[in-house]
């Protein structure tokens, strides 16, 4: 896993910090975006990109790499930073997001930046794709594995559970599915707009090996990680989490779905976000 | 020149309809940005939170009307069309159940989010659905007058409206008939026949027109299906050309459903204005209306090489 990289956690906390900077100054510049739900996950990208994939930045198309593919489609910034700080393209293009002519899409666009896996912002078909990459792995005798983020509203959609029963029905083992159990959806509660809960028995109904952590703990999205590579099962690792992680007016806000920082809020976010990445 | 959205009218219309028990309103988690929430706040009860599953939400609908609710589904217009078309077939359309399809955030102009977001074909998907009526309304006032409209109506109903704000062009209590177009200019070279927010291009386009000694006649058609073929045939007869205009795909929408009355009626040069065969991208609504060819001026173009094509054989 990671190469030949060792572990620096240290090093990932500070990597997730940094991608959350960049997220609150690219939807602020953009004048709108979806910062919520993508520093809820910043976390994950860090130890995805900086960790667990197997993945070449200067070779996007390499053939032997992991593929992730980012269902809530809407979180592309944090997409976009992790794939910029990892080298797939120059970091500064990152402030092009969402303008005429930009790589950088609202939502994301199959190798458009090089790194993005698949077209996605409809919600409730990135799980489908990634059973399609699945089964093209096992069928191609390949060891690559494919990872898929979905978030909990998203869950909602009926297309998620007809390609979580497909995924066990072939024992699709080199999927492993993450979701940011982060409660809030446009409206608010998920709880509240349409109820996913009781989620875990819901996923092992459906065949699924289901891992819950605290999904800011680098360590135990590691360790996670790592069991679901050896499990025989696809694995979904629901990762407990607060939207708008980072930044104390962001946190558990649903008005920061889907709007951006002002510029005085952007000062704010960043001089929080700076504090906290020298506390590691 | 005063600027509104259509949603917002939509949600005022939809608070006023609130009164009428049998009304229920349907969200997929986008009530704030479609204005459904408008209705949730005075009749919360007859507001029914579906979640992000917009195929239940039309399965969800039909039982509704088949039970005797006059319903409105709503969501962006990708989604409320696309994500569920073959539910709306199978569950709306051909019982012929009411159920009001009311969409926002159409065509290119919802700028940012980008492609997956922009509707370019909802008109087109929906119009080939049989007992389906399609309506775009040109700007907030007749989005309000077609909500009412559409709430009498008993039976299936698509409408689709944009997301940013668009010039009035019309007043304050508007009359809305369903199925018919309004002459906004008279005019003998060039009929222009816009829907949506194109019908305020083709108002300038026909000023600017006017200067450079041409003569427009303006028609607004928001409602697509079932077209209004007299009014567009008379028009058509004094001005023997064309130009439609849509922020949609020139495959299937307003362009499409003129050429196939004209070609059987009348056979007319016409030029489509509209999104070529592509897919949107992000940018601001503005820069992207200029890029994708939806601006006055590619309706100006448009009326002077169609004038060319008159009496050429
Ligand atoms: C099919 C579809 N319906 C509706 C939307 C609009 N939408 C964008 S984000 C969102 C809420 C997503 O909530 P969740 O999955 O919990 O994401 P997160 O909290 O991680 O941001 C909705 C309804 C969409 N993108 N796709
Ligand atoms: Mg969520």
């Amino acid at each position: 896993m990671g190469g030949a990289k060792g572990l620096d956690v240290k090093d990932l906390r500070r990597r997730a910090d940094k991608i959350r900077m960049h997220v609150i100054e690219m939807t602020s510049e953009a004048g709108s975006g979806h910062p919520g739900g993508s520093l809820s996950s910043a976390d994950l990208f860090a130890v995805l990109y900086f960790h667990v994939l197997r993945h070449d930045p200067k070779d996007p198309e390499w053939e032997g790499r992991d593929k992730f593919v980012l269902s809530k489609g809407h979180v592309a910034p944090v997409l976009y930073a992790a794939l910029a700080e990892s080298g797939y393209f120059p970091v500064d293009e990152l402030l092009t997001l969402r303008k005429i002519g930009s790589r950088l899409q609202g939502h994301p666009v199959k190798g458009k930046p090089p790194g993005v896996e698949m077209s996605t912002g409809s919600l409730g078909q990135g799980l489908s794709m990634s059973c399609g990459l699945a089964l093209a792995a096992k069928l191609d005798k390949k060891d690559t594995r494919v990872y898929c983020l979905l978030g909990d509203g998203e869950l909602q959609s009926g297309q998620n559970w007809e390609a979580m029963m497909l995924a066990s029905h072939y024992d699709l083992n080199n999927l492993t599915i993450f979701i940011d159990r982060n409660h809030l959806q446009i409206m608010g509660s998920t709880e509240k707009t349409m109820s996913i809960d009781p989620l875990a028995y819901k996923l092992r109904a459906f065949g699924l090996r289901v891992i819950s952590i605290d999904g800011h703990d680098i360590k135990k999205i590691i360790k996670a990680c790592e069991k679901a590579r050896s499990s025989s099962s696809p694995t979904a690792i629901i990762l407990n989490t607060v939207k708008g992680k980072g930044v104390s007016f962001m946190e558990n806000n649903a008005d920061f779905h889907g709007r951006s920082c002002k510029p005085d809020e952007k000062e704010k976010a960043l001089k929080e976000l700076t504090e906290r990445m020298s506390s590691w | 020149m005063v600027k509104a959205a259509q949603r917002m009218y939509y949600g005022k219309a939809l608070a006023k309809l609130a009164e009428r028990k049998e009304i229920v309103v349907l969200d997929a988690d986008l009530g704030g940005s479609t204005r459904t929430s408008d209705f949730a706040k005075v009749a919360p009860e007859r507001f029914i939170q579906i979640g992000i599953a917009e195929q239940n939400m039309i399965g969800v609908a039909s039982g509704l009307a088949a039970a005797g609710k006059t319903v409105f589904a709503s969501t962006f217009a990708v989604f409320a069309t696309g994500r569920c078309w073959e539910q709306i077939r199978q569950a709306v359309a051909y019982p012929k159940l009411n159920v009001k399809i009311v969409a926002t955030h159409c065509g290119i102009s919802v700028g940012g989010d980008g492609a997956s977001h922009q509707a370019l074909e909802d008109i087109a998907i929906m119009r080939a659905l049989p007992n389906m009526i399609v309506i775009s309304p040109a700007d907030a006032n007749e989005a309000y007058a077609a909500t009412m409209a559409i709430a009498d109506l008993k039976g299936p109903c698509y409408m689709r409206m944009g997301r940013a704000d668009f010039p009035l062009i019309t007043s304050e209590g508007v009359k809305f008939e369903i199925g018919k177009a309004a002459v906004l200019r008279n005019g003998n070279d060039v009929t222009l026949i816009g829907t949506g927010q194109m019908v305020m291009s083709c108002i300038e386009a026909a000023g600017i027109l006017e200067q450079n000694g041409i003569s427009a006649e303006v028609i607004n058609v928001s409602t697509i299906k079932p077209l209004d073929s007299e009014t567009i045939l008379a028009s058509v007869s004094k001005t023997k050309c064309v130009v439609t205009a849509e922020e949609h795909s020139i495959i299937g929408g307003l362009g499409s459903a003129v050429a196939e009355c004209l070609s059987e009626n009348r056979p007319t040069p016409q030029i489509r204005v509209g999104v070529k065969d592509s897919f949107g991208e992000s940018g601001d609504p503005g820069e992207l209306m200029k890029k994708y060819g939806l601006t006055t001026d590619d309706v100006i173009k448009a009326a002077e090489n169609v004038i060319g094509k008159k009496g050429k054989k």
